[in-house]
Parts: C-alpha cells; sequence; structure tokens
C-alpha cells in the first residue's frame, strides 16, 4: 500500500520578472507519484523544478493549486505530528542548547522535560553528539549541525522523514560521512523517506527508488529501481552496478538540466540568472581592452 | 599580581579619555581661561555634591526623577512590546501604519510637550507620557522589525514539528526577536532619561531636572553642574542595568560575533 500518494498536483507562482512585472511561474504540473510504506524514496531533478515545493506540501508549510496529495489515505493536513522535516539550512534554534533543539519535537508533543531528556540524549548519542549537549548550534560545525537537526526529527519518531537536500551545504567528506549514517541509522527502523537532492550518487546510493524529475514545469520522468543489495557501505560506489545505473539516471537527467540552465526558456520565463556556453572570440576581445589598459604597467606590477 | 597590573592598564586604557576631559575641566577655570563662575572646577563640583547629599536634597531628586524614568519606561515598555508584537505578527497591519508610526517617531517628544500640558496638565501625568512618548518608539518599531524579521525557516521548522500557534509564537518567535526587542528597550531607555530632564524643566518642583535649572537661576552654579553629574550617573546606571538585563536575556549570542 502506498504511504503517500500525490496524483495531478499543479502548482504555479505569481513572479516578478525583469521588467517588474507579475508572471505566473508553473513549478509543478500534472505531477504524479507514489511512495511506498517504509522505503528510502529519492526526488532528483535539476534546479527550480519544484522538488523542494513538493516536500513542502508533504510537510504542510505549502499547498498545491490542483490535484490531491494524500498520506495514508487522508489529504495532508497543515498541522501534523507524523511528519519530520531536515533542511537544506539546519532551522536550529540559536538560543537553545544541542540539547534543548533535539527536545523541541517532544515539548510540542507536551512530554514532561526528564523524558524529553531521556529521549534527546539517546539520539544524540547515536549521532555521535553526547559530547556537545551543552553548546550552542554557531559553536557547531555545518556537519554537526545536520546531525543535530537528524536527531531532532528522530527523536519524535515521526512516520515520514522529509529531507530537503540535507547534505548540500556540507563539504565533500562530511557529506559522506552523513550518508553512510543515515543509511546506518535508516536500514536500522526503516522509516519512509522522502529525499530531495540534485546529486545523482547520493541518491543512488541511498535510495531504493529514485524519481527523476523533469526540468519546470516539474513532473516525474522516470522512476529509477535501485536494486543495489543492502545494507550498503562505502564500497558499493565502485561497483558496476552502481556505474550502470548511474550512467542511466545521468542520461534521463542530462536533457533535463540543460533545459533547466537553457538560455531560451529562461529568456520566456523572464527570471533568473543564467549561465552560457563561453564565446571564445568575445573573451579574446574582452582580454585585449584590458591587456591594452594595463599592459605598460605588467613589469612594475609583477 | 600580574591579573592585577593588567586590569589597572585596561581601565586605565578604557577611562583616559574621561580622565583627560576631568582634568582640562579642573585646569580651564583655575587657569583662568574660562569664567570660573559659569564653569566650576570639578573639586568644587564634588564638595557640592557631597553637601547635596548630606542634606538628602540630591537623594530626594534622584529618587523623584528615577521614579518618574521608572513609571515611564514601563508602560512604554509593556505597550511597545505587545503592539510590537502583535503589529510585527500581522504583517498587514503594519504596512497600514508603518507611515504612520514613521511621522509619529520624527515628532519629537519636547514639541509635543506644550500639547501634553493642554491636555493633561502640569502634573505628574503630562511628565510620565512625554517620558512614555519618547521611549515608546525605538521599542515599538524594534520589536515589530524584530517580530518581523524573524528566519522563516525557524518558523517552518517548528510547524513541520506539528507546533500549535501558539507555541511558535512564545518559543520562536518571542526569542527570535528579543535581541530586537532588547535594543529598542536600551534606545527608549537612553530616550527616556533625555526627555525626563526637559519634563522636570517645566512646571516641576523637584527631579534632577528641577535641580539643574534652579541651581542655574538663584545662581548656584557647582550645585547645577552637581545636578548635572548625578544625571550622568543615572542614565549609566539605568544603561547598565538594561545591559545586564539583555545579557541574562541572550547570553546564548555569546561569542557568536567572536565564532562566526
Amino acid at each position: 500500500m502506498s504511504k503517500i500518494q500525490a496524483s495531478k498536483i499543479h502548482r504555479q507562482f505569481q513572479v516578478n520578472n525583469d521588467f517588474g512585472k507579475k508572471t505566473k511561474l508553473m513549478v509543478l504540473d500534472d505531477f504524479n507519484l507514489q511512495v511506498r510504506e517504509g522505503e528510502f524514496l529519492s526526488i532528483l531533478g535539476p534546479s527550480g523544478c519544484g522538488k523542494s515545493t513538493f516536500l513542502n506540501m508533504l510537510a504542510g508549510l505549502d499547498k498545491q493549486d490542483g490535484g490531491q496529495i494524500l498520506i495514508d489515505g487522508e489529504p495532508v493536513s497543515d498541522r501534523s505530528f507524523d511528519r519530520g522535516m531536515v533542511f537544506q539550512g539546519y532551522a536550529l534554534f540559536p538560543w537553545r542548547t544541542v540539547l534543548e533543539n533535539v527536545e523541541i519535537g517532544l515539548q510540542i508533543r507536551g512530554l514532561e522535560k526528564k523524558e524529553r531528556e531521556e529521549i534527546a540524549r539517546y539520539y544524540l548519542t547515536m549521532v555521535g553528539l553526547t559530547a556537545f549537549a551543552n553548546r550552542y548550534p554557531h559553536q557547531l560545525s555545518g556537519g554537526m549541525k545536520q546531525r543535530v537537526a537528524i536527531a531532532r526529527v528522530l527523536a519524535y519518531q515521526p512516520d515520514i522523514m522529509l529531507m530537503d537536500e540535507p547534505f548540500a551545504a556540507l563539504d565533500a567528506q562530511t557529506r559522506e560521512t552523513l550518508q553512510l549514517e543515515l543509511i546506518r541509522i535508516w536500514e536500522a527502523d526503516k522509516k519512509t523517506i522522502v529525499f530531495i537532492t540534485h546529486s545523482i550518487d547520493e541518491a543512488i546510493l541511498l535510495s531504493d527508488r529514485v524519481a527523476v524529475m523533469t526540468a519546470r514545469p516539474g513532473r516525474v520522468k522516470e522512476i529509477i529501481d535501485v536494486s543495489l543489495p543492502r545494507p550498503r557501505s562505502e564500497e558499493i560506489r565502485n561497483s558496476s552496478e552502481f556505474a550502470q545505473i548511474r550512467q542511466y539516471a545521468w542520461s534521463l537527467i542530462k536533457d533535463e538540466v540543460t533545459k533547466a540552465q537553457g538560455l531560451q526558456e529562461s529568456i520566456e520565463k523572464g527570471q533568473e540568472t543564467i549561465m552560457v556556453q563561453p564565446i571564445i572570440s568575445l573573451q579574446q576581445k574582452f582580454k585585449d581592452m584590458i591587456q591594452k589598459r594595463i599592459g605598460g604597467h605588467n613589469e612594475k606590477i609583477g | 599580581m600580574k591579573k592585577l597590573a593588567n586590569f589597572f592598564t585596561g581601565s586605565l586604557e578604557k577611562t583616559i579619555g574621561l580622565i583627560l576631559f576631568i582634568a582640562l575641566w579642573e585646569l580651564a577655570p583655575r587657569a583662568g581661561w574660562v569664567n570660573s563662575t559659569y564653569l566650576s572646577p570639578p573639586s568644587t563640583v564634588v564638595s557640592a555634591l557631597i553637601a547635596l547629599l548630606k542634606s538628602g536634597a540630591l537623594l530626594k531628586h534622584l529618587l523623584i526623577s528615577l521614579q518618574r524614568a521608572l513609571v515611564g519606561m514601563a508602560v512604554a515598555v509593556s505597550f511597545g512590546m505587545i503592539f510590537g508584537l502583535f503589529i510585527g505578527y500581522f504583517k498587514k497591519i503594519e504596512g497600514y501604519l508603518d507611515a504612520l508610526f514613521q511621522s509619529f517617531r520624527q515628532m519629537s517628544a519636547f514639541a509635543l510637550f506644550p500639547v501634553f500640558i493642554l491636555l493633561f496638565g502640569v502634573g505628574e501625568l503630562s511628565k510620565t507620557i512625554i517620558i512614555f512618548w519618547a521611549s515608546l518608539w525605538p521599542i515599538l518599531l524594534n520589536t515589530i522589525n524584530g517580530v518581523k524579521n524573524v528566519d522563516t525557516l525557524l518558523v517552518q521548522s517548528a510547524k513541520s514539528m506539528g507546533a500549535s500557534q501558539k507555541f511558535i509564537f512564545l518559543r520562536v518567535i518571542l526569542p527570535a526577536a528579543a535581541p530586537d526587542i532588547f535594543t529598542g528597550i536600551r534606545l527608549g531607555g537612553s530616550y527616556c532619561v533625555m526627555s525626563l530632564v526637559a519634563a522636570e524643566m517645566i512646571g516641576a518642583t523637584s527631579g534632577l531636572g528641577y535641580l539643574i535649572l534652579y541651581s542655574q537661576e538663584t545662581f548656584n552654579i557647582p550645585d547645577m553642574y552637581a545636578g548635572i553629574v548625578g544625571l550622568a550617573i543615572m542614565g549609566l546606571g539605568i544603561n547598565y542595568a538594561l545591559k545586564l538585563i539583555e545579557k541574562s536575556f541572550s547570553s546564548w549570542k555569546q561569542g557568536v560575533a567572536v565564532g562566526e
């Protein structure tokens, strides 16, 4: 049975284009997705494809303009105790200690201080931060902050964990460590996880299935079954199966990334900066212009 | 020993400007650069201060001034915070009121004093109101700003955990806005002392402001300076107390500036 069932989701935003005029930006259109109970599903897509928007809807932080999202057969409600969200920006409360941050979901659920602390300490141990219980978030590194955020969600035992590019802001090594820790934690109690990412490797390493999205307006282009064995470890990245899946995922997403970054579309939409192919002849011309100015002074500076 | 020495050099660095100023102040009338009838040297001011303390006059005036300042501040803080939180929370209201508030803020409390006297007489009420008016605006506007600028990510995070509106308001918005609110209160504190003096110079028979003006009118110049010094000390005291309160409320912030 599917835990989450999203059908024909439609969402558009009002945005101002370059000329200050209001235009409609279609973010999701005819978006369909089913998430099974207890599975780890990643949503992979180019920037701006609406994947975070969908996650916010699951979290009750945003509402679709059309279509329907059911969780356990019920429409998504604004307020629910069953969901936990991990944000890219950590979203820790700076005036609370690490321990108090992990307690906050339990406080919302009305637990006594003593019970809260017991649970929070257990999950702090799980993410390896026992020694930092009384520190404040600003005293932690990015990776530690995200561990606190994960412990905070785990502590109040939600049915579904929603993760919005949680490791995107971390350096490569920390990211890999946290990915492996997340696998370990998830494999132990198999919560339903919806994980947003734009990293193909991350999606494959972690997930049971990967939903690849199209460029805006976002739809699910294809769902890839990741049949890699579990428990997974670091070495799995080097297997030929992993490489095959990565190859396939890349072929699916390549066009979408190009489209998302494409000049034509952005001009039509009248927004967002874009990267275009460098024009060598022009660059040479600019170089000459600069050289002409500084040419005589070069030796002096050097 | 070394610590003690460090403490003294540290305090010396901080107070060197003050010490030089006092030295110059002492020197100027004594050397005859300034007429000593108009500028009493600090040594004379100190003895006047001691005489005023002994007679109990200084304490009486100080207590009355302090009482006025505290009452005016207390009303301004409660009013400014309650309305600020409310207005900041409902962003739409803020849009309607912004222009009004900005104009009110520009309206000097001193300019409005005649109006307050017309409406409320020359008694304590109009004094309290002028202090209230002067300290209200920084508190109100900083509170609104603080609430408005609460990181939406924190609110979303609490929402995603299933927090009620009440929880979000009390446990997320209020603590997140607290540093801004305290900045407003400290600003309000200094405006409060300023407007207090003005209030006590018009139609008052007590308070440090009255003491200063009265001493000048009766040509008791050392007492006038003693009143001014007393007022400065009171202002410093209020600011120090507010700083202490602020510190205890935002101790988590310590080291943020250094650490990041």
